[in-house]
């Protein structure tokens, strides 16, 4: 099940060519760039693993492109973002966010209904990947 | 490259294929142009005094990166030419200027994308425990990517001395990176003369990556006081009439002192002058001041340093 998070993400897979234009563009307007990754992309899942600092005073985007394709080979079968962080007074947010890299299989999620009171029915969703404790599924 | 088929029936000595690619025109004065290099030389020329070797080389690497950029267009290929370079000279010699100089002139050429430079010293490469170095020394890189990196004093990042110092990790990380990442970023070695020579005695891999060796000389007295006038008009001061033999006097003198950093000790001893300029202006008794008084540095401005005075007392007790 292919997973829409973030910007992006309803298009093709962008190539290393594109994202480096939009990281290039996301210099241009002085924001940092960090990557982070996960393997539990839940929907409320919002802080995902650090991948190294965020990138501050970057002007090219060769130095994002090299620490995103370490963070692939690290984490091959994670999902990996690029999120642009602007740090201008009063904005302190992330003005661009999406996903570089996804597992080749990506899991997807299972539903679970959760019977209460009155026969009351609550749903909720929960990624296949993390059956297994955080501690036994590192790759 | 489209190669054209002799014609049929034509006598194939005669066939316009290799002469019409031998002639294809390759426009060097548009690539020129273009860059507008020729405006960044000629500022250079004009803002910095002296320096011919420096000026010379840079020239050669300006005229390299053009006639490279010609080939690229004629499909010929010699990769990348590496320009990683070592600045070695005496404090004050312009080795900084220069660096920015050279990132602006490396952009122009689109040789770096970005044209930035990013000054560094072993401070900010080198960590202080295990594992902090290498994302120091990246972070650092990542940060010069795109343009210039300089780093001051860089024969620091060595301590044969100690062989666990962390210095040595920096210097392969960035090895790594000169070598693998040339299209990326240049790196600019800057330092003494004999230090740098026994830095690069001492890490052969450093010296075979870097690929222009420029000395930057000394100045000589009278380039000294040309750019005591440049800088003097830069800030809009200049000298009087009884000033400027003054001027010449100091310079003469502060030279044959010890820790005489060329234009560096001439811009500190200028802001001195300005110093006691406006006090001069302060204690008079007329306060109206004409434009010409807030513009002029007086003979006593310079005389009231203390390189007039220590070097008759240094002379009297030499004596």
């Amino acid at each position: 099940m292919r997973i829409t998070q973030g910007t992006f993400s309803f298009l093709p897979d962008l190539s290393d060519e594109q994202i480096r234009a939009q990281v290039d563009y996301c210099l241009e307007q002085h924001w940092a760039v960090s990557i982070e990754y996960t393997d539990d992309p839940h929907p409320r899942n919002t802080y995902w693993e650090m991948y190294g600092d965020p990138m501050f005073d970057l002007r090219d985007a060769a130095g994002v492109m090299v620490e995103m394709e370490t963070a692939r080979q690290t984490f091959p079968d994670h999902y990996i973002k690029l999120n642009a962080f602007d740090s201008t007074k009063g904005v302190e947010s992330l003005r661009l966010s999406f996903i570089v890299n996804r597992p080749r299989a990506e899991p997807g999620f299972r539903l679970i209904r959760q019977e209460s009171a009155g026969r009351a029915v609550h749903y909720s969703i929960q990624a296949t990947a993390t059956d297994r404790l955080a501690g036994e599924r590192e790759t | 490259m489209k190669v054209t088929a002799p014609a049929p029936g034509l006598d194939p000595g005669t066939s316009p294929s290799p002469d019409s690619t031998a002639t294809s025109e390759f426009d060097l004065g548009l690539a020129r142009d273009e860059s507008q290099v020729d405006e960044l030389l000629a500022t250079l020329d004009s803002d910095l005094i002296g320096l011919v070797p420096v000026k010379t080389r840079i020239r050669e690497i300006a005229a390299l990166l053009l006639v490279e950029k010609l080939r690229t267009q004629a499909g010929l290929s010699a990769g990348p030419p590496s320009l990683h370079m070592s600045f070695t000279g005496n404090p004050g010699t312009g080795k900084t200027t220069i660096a920015q100089r050279m990132a602006e002139i490396l952009h122009r050429l689109g040789y770096v994308r970005k044209g930035h430079l990013v000054a560094v010293t072993r401070d900010d490469l080198v960590g202080q425990f295990i594992g902090h170095t290498a994302p120091k020394t990246k972070e650092v890189l990542k940060r010069a990517m795109g343009g210039v990196l300089f780093i001051d004093e860089a024969y620091y990042l060595y301590r044969p001395e100690n062989e666990r110092d962390y210095g040595q990790e920096a210097i392969e990380i960035l090895l790594q990176v000169m070598e693998n990442q040339r299209d990326d970023l240049v790196v600019i070695l800057a330092g003494y003369k004999d230090r740098m020579d026994r830095f690069f005695a001492s890490n052969p891999g450093m010296s075979s990556r870097v690929a222009h060796h420029i000395d930057f000389p000394d100045y000589t007295a009278d380039e000294l006081e040309a750019i005591a006038l440049l800088m003097l008009e830069q800030m809009q001061y200049r000298l009087s009439p009884t000033a400027r033999p003054v001027m010449v006097e100091y310079i003469e003198r502060r030279r044959a002192r010890p820790n005489f950093a060329n234009a560096r000790s001439i811009r500190n001893a200028l802001d001195r002058a300005r110093l006691r300029q406006a006090n001069r202006l302060l204690a008079r008794s007329d306060p109206r001041l004409t434009r010409d008084d807030l513009m002029t540095i007086e003979a006593e401005d310079l005389r009231a340093s203390r390189v007039f005075e220590s070097a008759d007392g240094a002379a009297e007790g030499a004596t």
